[in-house]
């Protein structure tokens, strides 16, 4: 907060150039404060980027600029001229473009329609498809974002899909660019192609907001950095002025330790044997293509990797979620591969799954049942197919306490809980009973600092039980910290392994990216 | 505090009475007089034990239809061919109930029901399996299997199954050994409907198979992920949903109707859609539900003789109170309850795909 | 297209006036399917389930006759247009408003609609249908002539309520923010569109079509009005939306053929060549629609947001 801010108090300095001004602005969702009494600027031709840790307001911020939420104070100037955001039609209509974590195209239309979607050329009263095809090629052309109009959007692989995205911002005139995480989905090759064009854009006059929680981008992209935690700004550094040590202080607000204390591995047996295993995604194609991995007993496997090269179907497939269409996995010298999920939890393999929501639980249940959520039908607590809700109660009362899920009682519905609780919650059903082999996949997304160590312990106590655990992240911090052997996969096979000790982000980043491993 | 619990319960309740406010309403700008037309109720379903055996009788396929619709949507299916469903297992029954003369009681009268819950369960399997395998929606393949059976069973009553010598197309008559009588002026077969209600209540709410159901209905995702078969809780729910339906229609045929005659159970799988509506998904609650929904149809003659009324303003009320139910916003505003505290809020539709 | 043409004159040139009838039955049955399967089109298309179509003809053939019994055939029309799309917006404030699950609120649609249509019906009254116009030349083509340029005022409508839906949904800015809002509401929503807005119009817009169906059958077809009359139209008209991959054109010809099949099945029978129960052919639509989602279920792929409330 030491940082100068200008515009804050008294007279209105209109600095040549300022796109937009945001003054004092709040929002609070019922107790919570998402944003409070943030203040920035942006100039014509800059690149602005926005950071902070998960859940440090910067999505609710953009948002509020994209007119998707209504500020509770403060206010917005485009500019200088102070205005209301009511939707994003009036975002759009003053020049501002957003860039969504999660795309929003229409999937079945095509490049050339979602683009012009909402403000489409018309001839006649129809759709002029022709114009709208040579607009988007004359776009992709001037800004060097390669795509083409006719193909259909899913199709397209990820990296095109944003440009296409990007397209359809400028398109609709945007003078003010908002990319929510652009990076999160793409390779380091991609990353890079995307902060070619992003200098691009700039150098032509648009104004950029890149929200973003990594150092490495902001150092090579941004012109100013505004850095967001628990929902303030807490400082503004030009990148000159600063590494990225620095920038990672202010963003986490302490030194960052997250390596945790642990002893170093003594790997025993083979616990999880896996040999040239194929696994299909969800639309059919194959995202695991021959894959080879072995973990021991008393050791912690993380695997690196850019989203999307086969971590989730891998994941799956070990646990009996995903059909194996080729390869074997073997447990303990024992083939699993025809095996079903229940059957090989039944066998000892705990599994985290990455989408806690989505699989992890039953969000109208209590926290009791979906504490025996994959144990339901065990002796302790059914009898002859009738639950005895009293131990399932008992037993929950103990796991909670335990593991320190923060609920009123074990009756509250699981969607009561934050995040991190919903989490917690998990991680003790899984964790709280022998295994053989952990699976972990993104063991702490969206969760806060406390739990996050918290998880990283019990994992590390799991190993040290003698469990084989696998951790699958797109958090490298978080593989340096845990694991003993990371291996980086990429392009649905392992590319290269490190041992924990000799890993560095910088060598990983490298294979993740394409380079050949070792 | 204990009023902001109670409320949601009394929902139900309230809809009913709305419902038949209005109901006079429309009664009144019909011409015919709302007073009348109470009394003609009121007489007709509970005035004497004999009124309300044949109250209770209305009663007993609705509560089969109802348990029908619940066991569905715990699974997080809508079986809106319950309707079908129950037509087969009547005329089967009727069919196993007249042709199978010569057998003890102790025999015929469980093998018509066995037979009924069977056919019941036929189509529903059907359609549990077709979504299960193929992921097309039950809803749609119930509603053609619903046209398909009525076809079918007038086809069987007028056809095949036609009692011979005279012009209306019905089954013969049961005999005796297939009937289900009264016990003390209460119909058997409405006991064993309380019995299977309370059956229900116990399978959905205590065992884990219930939890099977439910984790499928609330989470299909989660239930994969908890090694809970998705496709085998799709095709059991269904079946079971069949079953109660086929088994609804039995006893329509084996203790009301005493044969089969198309157009006689019209509309009773619809009405079991109200009632698991009404009864917010409770199985035990189907039973007042039902009683309800028994009492005003069973009062359509009286409707008619006393206050001049076409039967069907029944169907206008029920029509309401469903709307009611079904859309809880209403009733909330009318009752001024906290947005918070949600009623009966039924989730089904998940796109017509998955 | 083409083949099918080939195929109607040489069935004609074989067996005659049986073809003529067999095709005539199939224009007149398909009609009323077809514009009921326009209003599911328009519904799911945007992101709507309207299961209660059979409600909305049914309540739009009782409106439509009365209106017509009271005021004249056009006013019946109008009123059974007005009471559709009264309905259309009742499923769009539980839809869209209200969030209340979309198949539930079309159930309540039918069984409210089949309520009320029998407690207000009263028998006893004839209308006059509305009377066939000849278009002049065509009407005197052979097979063609009768078949398609005899029809009355409404069979005509459908033909251009059809066309014209299938490029506009195709062609125009409406329709591919109708498509995008039905596949896509975030993306919608995010570039400006008014994703509540158009799922109230279009679904409103359904309706009408339903009722205008709906006096199809009683002012245009019959001339008469009967507890139930539309006899599960509205259930099959969701089967030709699905099996029509919810494209108007594509939808119309599944309700023609499901015309062909039970006008051949009719002529067979009365040609006594074959002997199936009636019970029967009424079955064989419903019966073939199972079957044939049994075989291409997994195939056939719904707007993904429909049945979805947003946000």
């Amino acid at each position: 907060m030491s940082e100068s801010r200008p515009g804050e108090a008294g007279a209105v300095p209109q600095a040549r150039g300022v796109l937009l001004e945001v003054r004092g602005l709040t929002k609070r969702f019922g107790s919570v404060v998402a944003n409070e009494d943030v203040s920035l600027q942006l100039r014509r031709g800059e690149v602005l980027a926005l950071l902070g840790e998960n859940g440090a307001g910067k999505t609710t911020l953009v948002k509020m600029l994209f007119g998707l939420h209504r500020p509770d104070g403060g206010e917005i100037r485009l500019a200088g001229e102070a205005v209301r955001l009511r939707s994003p039609r009036d975002a759009i209509a003053r020049g501002i473009g957003m860039v969504h974590q999660h795309f929003q195209l229409v999937p079945v239309m095509t490049v050339a329609e979602n683009v012009v979607l909402g403000a489409e050329p018309t001839r006649r009263r129809f759709v002029d498809r022709r114009r709208a095809a040579a607009e988007v090629r004359e776009l992709s052309e001037r800004f060097g974002l390669a795509v083409d109009p006719d193909a259909v959007v899913e199709d397209l692989p990820i990296g095109a899909q944003q440009r296409v995205e990007i397209i359809k911002a400028l398109y609709r005139g945007a003078e003010i660019l908002i990319l929510d995480e652009p990076s999160a989905v793409l390779t380091p090759e991609e990353t890079d192609e995307l902060l070619g064009v992003v200098a691009e854009l700039a150098a032509r006059g648009v104004g950029i907001v890149l929200i973003t929680h990594k150092l490495r981008e902001v150092m090579e992209a941004a012109d100013r950095v505004v850095v967001l935690r628990d929902g303030r700004v807490v400082g503004e550094v030009a990148p000159a002025d600063t590494d990225e040590a620095g920038l990672a202080a202010l963003m986490v607000g302490r030194s960052v330790v997250l390596r945790i204390d642990k002893q170093p591995a003594s790997p025993g047996e083979p616990v999880l044997g896996i040999q040239g295993l194929e696994v299909d995604d969800d639309r059919g194609r194959r995202a695991v293509t021959g894959l080879d991995l072995e973990v021991r007993a008393g050791e912690i496997v993380g695997v690196a990797g850019v989203q999307g090269n086969g971590q989730r179907e891998l994941a799956e497939a070990i646990c009996g979620m995903r059909p194996r269409i080729g390869g074997c996995v073997l447990l303990q010298d024992r083939d699993i591969t025809g095996l079903g999920a229940r059957a090989i939890h039944d066998l000892g393999v705990a599994h985290i799954p990455e989408d806690r929501d989505k699989h992890g639980l039953v969000g109208s249940y209590s926290v009791a049942d979906d504490l025996v959520l994959n144990r339901f039908d065990e002796p302790g607590f059914a009898r002859w197919g009738r639950r005895d809700r009293a131990a399932v109660q008992r037993w929950a009362e103990q796991l909670i306490a335990e593991f320190d899920v923060r609920t009123p009682d074990v009756h509250a519905p699981a969607d009561s809980l934050s995040g991190g609780n919903k989490q917690k919650l998990i991680v003790a059903r899984e964790l709280s009973r022998a295994s053989v082999l952990v699976v972990a996949a993104q063991p702490t997304r969206g969760v806060d600092v406390g739990s996050i160590e918290f998880i990283h312990r019990q994992l590390v106590a799991a190993r040290d039980r003698g469990a084989a655990v696998l951790v699958i992240s797109a958090e490298l911090e978080e593989l340096l910290a845990v694991s003993d052997r990371i291996a980086v996969m990429r392009d649905g096979r392992i590319a290269a392994t490190f041992a924990g000790a000799s890993a560095t982000p910088e060598a990983i980043g490298l294979v993740m990216g394409g380079a050949t491993g070792h | 505090m204990h009023l902001d619990r109670l409320r949601p319960a009394l929902l139900p309740v309230v809809a009913v009475v709305v419902a038949m406010v209005i109901g006079a309403l429309v009664v009144l700008a019909a011409g015919a007089s709302p007073v009348a037309a109470a009394t003609a109720i009121w007489v007709a379903a509970f005035s004497g034990t004999g009124a309300i055996a044949a109250t209770l009788e209305k009663a007993t396929p609705l509560v089969f239809a109802g348990l029908a619709v619940i066991v569905g949507v715990r699974a997080g299916l809508f079986n809106i061919g319950a309707q079908g469903q129950l037509l087969l297992g009547a005329i089967t029954a009727a069919y196993a109930g007249y042709r199978l003369a010569g057998l003890p009681r102790a025999v015929h009268l469980p093998l018509c029901l066995a037979v009924g819950i069977v056919c019941g369960a036929l189509p529903a399997l059907l359609a549990g399996v077709l979504r299960a395998t193929r992921g097309v929606h039950e809803v749609i393949v119930t509603i053609m299997l619903n046209t398909i059976l009525v076809n079918l069973t007038d086809w069987l009553a007028g056809g095949p199954w036609m009692e011979q010598g005279q012009p209306v197309s019905r089954t013969p008559a049961i005999v005796g050994s297939a009937r289900m009588d009264r016990v003390a002026g209460v119909p058997v077969g409405f006991l064993l409907a309380v019995a299977m209600a309370f059956g229900v209540w116990f399978v959905l709410d205590r065992t884990t198979f219930g939890f099977r159901l439910a984790t499928v209905g609330a989470n299909r995702n989660a239930a994969h992920y908890a090694g809970i078969s998705v496709a085998g809780a799709t095709v059991a729910a269904m079946t079971l949903s069949g079953a109660l339906a086929g088994l609804g229609g039995a006893v329509e045929s084996l203790g009301v109707v005493g044969r089969f005659e198309p157009g006689f159970n019209a509309g009773l799988g619809f009405d079991g859609i109200t009632i698991a509506l009404l009864a917010r998904v409770s199985p035990r609650a189907v039973i007042p539900a039902a009683v309800l929904i028994g009492a005003l149809r069973a009062s359509s003659t009286q409707l008619q003789a006393r206050a001049r009324l076409a039967p069907e303003i029944v169907d206008v009320v029920l029509a309401l109170a469903l709307l009611l139910v079904a859309a809880p916003i209403i009733l909330r505003w009318l009752l001024r309850l906290r947005p918070g505290s949600s009623p009966t809020e039924v989730h089904l539709t998940r796109g017509w795909g998955s | 297209m083409a083949g099918s043409l080939v195929a109607a004159f040489a069935a004609y040139g074989i067996w005659g006036f049986r073809a003529t009838a067999v095709l005539g039955f199939a224009v007149r049955s398909s009609t009323p399917l077809a514009l009921a399967a326009m209003c599911g089109i328009l519904c799911e298309r945007t992101g709507v389930i309207d299961i209660g179509i059979e409600g909305q003809m049914l309540l739009g053939a009782f409106a439509g006759f009365f209106g017509a019994a009271a005021f004249g055939v056009v006013a019946g029309v109008f009123a059974a247009v007005a009471v559709g799309a009264l309905v259309g917006a009742f499923l769009a404030l539980c839809a869209v408003t209200w969030r209340v699950d979309q198949i539930i609120a079309g159930a309540v649609i039918n069984i409210a609609a089949a309520g009320f249509t029998s407690f207000l019906y009263r028998p006893g009254r004839v209308i006059g249908s509305l009377p066939a116009w000849r278009i002049p030349l065509l009407g005197d083509l052979p097979l063609l002539g009768p078949v398609l340029f005899r029809a009355q005022p409404l069979t005509y409508l459908t033909v251009v309520v059809v066309i014209g839906l299938q490029v506009t949904l195709v062609r125009t800015p409406w329709g591919r923010r109708t498509t995008a809002v039905g596949e896509h509401p975030g993306a919608a929503d995010t570039v400006g569109i008014d994703v509540a807005r158009y799922r109230y119009g279009n679904v409103v817009a359904g309706g009408a079509l339903a009722g205008l169906a709906g006096a199809l059958l009683s002012v245009e077809i019959t001339g008469s009005f009967d507890r139930g009359m539309t006899a599960g139209r509205g259930f099959l008209a969701l089967a030709i939306v699905i099996m029509g991959r919810w494209k108007p054109v594509a939808a119309w010809a599944a309700a023609l053929f499901f015309g062909v099949l039970t006008g051949l099945v009719n002529q067979l029978n009365f040609g006594q060549v074959i002997d199936i129960p009636p019970q029967f052919v009424a079955m064989l639509p419903y019966a073939t629609t199972i079957v044939v989602l049994a075989i291409f279920g997994t195939r056939v792929r719904p707007p993904a947001a429909a049945g979805r409330p947003y946000p």
